[in-house]
């Protein structure tokens, strides 16, 4: 299936892009969770990129993604009207929301780019009447973008800058630690974003035994279950992001591992983004 | 006066074959064709008729050659194979049609293979395209086909030959399944495939790519979609793994993933390619089929400077080819027989450094007939290695099941179905490795035609 035409596309911020795509057989089944396969041109990788967002009647897919080896350097390049090489999705499992957090608090993290495919997530958990408090963590204030967007789905919104230029200086973590010392009843926690801040997050509640999801964003070939380049090892068992997953139980991940299978290619990913 | 021999088929030099991925087989000339053909004796009993899994009549088109009639020759195996010029490179011929060659008795038998190789490239080299049978009934029906590998490929042509309309769903980019990103370029070359594929194409099969059935469309949905029956054919695409220690270090790779990197994706293009792959000096492959063959094979184009290749049993139980692990040898593959890995030692970035392996003893053969390997307490040794190739099988890929509850499998995921193909779903059939686990491109291909034949009947009788 071709014809996978941007309809809309615009920066959020430095090298963060926001595409809308027509894609109506994706938009009809996506769910919150779920990723897409991209390819840009005829050389081009097969890469994973969470869908932030869906319009089943409209038949369109948002995807945000941030440049930074040469396949997403080649998508910020494209244009409306131009269509994408390939798309495959909606791949993965959509995140699982247990009817026992229905009225009751959770908190959802996101950091960086990771923060727009929460917006999805937490719209749906208030449809179902969760209480979310969303935590956000940026760079800097000119990295912010979704502030209304997840203000709207929110029963409360922090935002953190490592910088402090906006919102409370520091971490998604600091604010995680606070919430929890102040004594606020968290049922569950669901974190997007780099592996080291789901990392990080995941140590903090697993000491105060408060369940987390994580969406794992390992490396990926096929994006179906049939190369393995996915595996996470979760609770000493191999188990493939892609199908398996996106999303596991972050206290039964081993982050380290994943972290370094994540660097396997840098050498490569140099050479590369030479071509460019 | 019979000719023992077989006309040699020319190959590229081992030399200069390790330095390119082309293709290693060069195929027979006209003439050497003709002469292989008259070695033919035109039996009574065609053995190899029977031998073959898709019943193609060898010796009609054996015939046809040795009367320089190519156009008829390939016309006779059409009426059976869709995908000649895969077959004739990749069937075990040597267990099936030839393994029961009269000529066998004397010397060698007739090299069936290369002759069919033979009229599938002249065919492809004249643009000559398939012809559809009469068409005597009006048939209407759309038929849903899942996977675009050979058995979903053989269901597709035998149903659009006798006029359905057929479309066939592939997850990946490209068509062709295990043919396009598994079997590498220089065992079956990617313009073969393609030109195989786009024979289907103008007997009008529909393909639609970056559809993986079970996640954008369920089997309800393609019923919905007003498709009357569907057939099955996702393969056993999902790569095992030993579970041993340090097996997800850096380096380590499924033989899936190492090959569907060089052949899908091109890797062995990279940098010109966006898709990397890790050139290793020292490989270590695990396994002993076709795929491990493939993948030692690969290693050593890619530059390798030692490639192991360990098996834990003998070489004489290897499920390989013959001509497979005689060409990995020439190539220069290190055969490590008897020996198991239990191990892997990674250095502080978590890439792979060394493997801790052990020599095997086999057991007397179990039920299965095979001789089963017994670790020696005592034997380990150390391997430095900096990639490792898990080349031990595939089981089905599950996603499909998961997705459609009411499709009945078995407890290790192949899909189960009926005497008439059919699974446990009315108008839903399967056939190929989704069905049997793990086997060869040419027994797919016969299970799809199996179902074809029994979807035509089901939806004559509806």
């Amino acid at each position: 299936m071709s014809n996978f035409k941007i309809l809309e596309k615009y920066l959020l911020a430095p090298k963060i892009h926001f595409v809308l795509v027509q894609a109506p057989l994706i938009a009809k089944k996506a769910l919150p969770g779920q990723f897409v396969m991209v390819r840009i041109t005829e050389k081009g990788e097969r890469i994973p990129l969470t869908i932030a967002d869906y319009d089943r009647e409209k038949g369109t897919i948002s995807i945000v993604f941030q440049e930074l080896g040469k396949t997403t350097c080649d998508f910020a390049k494209m244009n409306p009207e131009e269509e994408l090489l390939d798309l495959l999705g909606p791949q993965g499992n959509p995140t699982e929301i247990n009817p026992k957090l229905i009225g009751k608090n959770i908190i959802i993290i996101g950091g960086g780019v990771g923060v727009a495919p929460t917006f999805p997530l937490v719209r749906r958990l208030k449809e179902e009447g969760v209480k979310v408090t969303s935590i956000l963590g940026f760079r800097s204030k000119e990295y912010i973008f979704w502030e209304d967007r997840m203000k709207n789905v929110s029963d409360k919104l922090i935002i953190t800058t490592n910088d402090g230029s906006y919102g409370k200086h520091g971490v998604v973590t600091d604010v995680l630690k606070e919430l929890i010392e102040l004594g606020e009843n968290i049922s569950h926690v669901f974190a997007i974003g780099p592996t080291i801040m789901m990392k990080s997050v995941c140590e903090t509640t697993k000491i105060n035994n408060i369940p987390t999801t994580v969406s794992l964003n390992a490396l990926m070939v096929c994006g179906m279950g049939m190369c393995g380049a996915c595996r996470v090892n979760v609770n000493e068992k191999n188990q493939f992001t892609c199908m398996d997953g996106p999303d596991f139980d972050g206290h039964k991940v081993n982050f380290d591992e994943l972290m370094k299978r994540l660097d396997t290619y840098k050498k490569e990913e140099c050479s590369c983004s030479k071509y460019i | 006066m019979i000719e023992k021999k077989t006309v040699p088929m020319r190959e590229q030099p081992v030399e200069q074959r390790i330095k390119n991925f082309d293709e290693v087989a060069l195929g027979y000339s006209e003439e050497e064709a003709i002469k292989e053909s008259e070695r033919c004796l035109q039996c009574n009993k065609k053995p190899c008729v029977s031998g073959c899994p898709v019943n193609i009549e060898i010796p009609e088109f054996i015939k046809f050659i040795r009367e320089r009639k190519f156009q008829q020759g390939i016309d006779i195996i059409h009426q059976t194979d869709s995908l000649p010029a895969v077959t004739g490179r990749v069937c075990p011929q040597e267990d099936q049609c030839q393994a029961v060659c009269v000529l066998k008795k004397s010397g060698e038998p007739i090299s069936i293979g290369r002759l069919e190789r033979f009229l599938a490239d002249w065919e492809q080299k004249n643009n000559k395209t398939i012809k559809k049978q009469n068409i005597t009934k009006n048939l209407s029906s759309k038929i849903a086909i899942i996977g675009s590998g050979p058995a979903g490929l053989a269901c597709a042509t035998d149903l659009a030959k006798i006029g359905y309309e057929v479309t066939v769903f592939e997850g990946y980019h490209k068509l062709g399944g295990v043919l396009t990103y598994g079997i590498p370029e220089f065992r079956l070359p990617k313009d073969i495939v393609e030109k195989e594929i786009n024979l289907l194409k103008n007997l009008g099969v529909k393909f639609m790519t970056n559809i993986l059935i079970g996640r954008v469309l369920t089997i309800k949905d393609l019923f919905e979609l007003g498709f009357k029956a569907i057939f099955i054919g996702a393969g056993a695409g999902l790569p095992k793994f030993m579970g041993i220690p340090g097996e997800n270090l850096n380096g380590i790779y499924s033989a899936n993933e190492y090959l569907t990197r060089t052949n899908l994706m091109k890797a062995y293009l990279f940098p010109q390619y966006d898709t990397p792959i890790k050139k290793a000096k020292n490989v270590l492959v695990i396994g002993g089929g076709n795929v491990a063959m493939d993948a030692a094979r690969t290693a050593i184009r890619l530059g390798a400077k030692n490639v192991y290749l360990a098996y834990r049993r003998s070489e004489q139980e290897m499920p390989a080819r013959e001509e497979e692990i005689v060409r990995a040898r020439e190539e220069g593959v290190k055969f490590m027989l008897l020996t198991g890995i239990t191990k892997y030692f990674g250095d502080e970035n978590g890439f792979v450094k060394q493997a801790q392996c052990i020599k095997m003893d086999l057991k007397e053969p179990d039920f299965s007939g095979r001789r089963s390997p017994v670790p020696k307490q005592g034997s380990e040794f150390i391997l430095d290695i900096d990639q490792a190739i898990v080349a031990i099988g595939t089981t089905p890929n599950p996603i499909l099941q998961k997705t459609t509850p009411e499709l009945k499998t078995k407890p290790t995921g192949e899909i189960i179905t009926n005497e008439f193909c059919m699974t446990s779903i009315p108008g839903v059939f399967a056939g190929g490795d989704i069905v049997t686990g793990s086997a060869t491109v040419i027994t797919a291909m016969g299970a799809g035609r199996k179902a074809a034949y029994y979807i035509d009947r089901y939806l004559t009788n509806l």
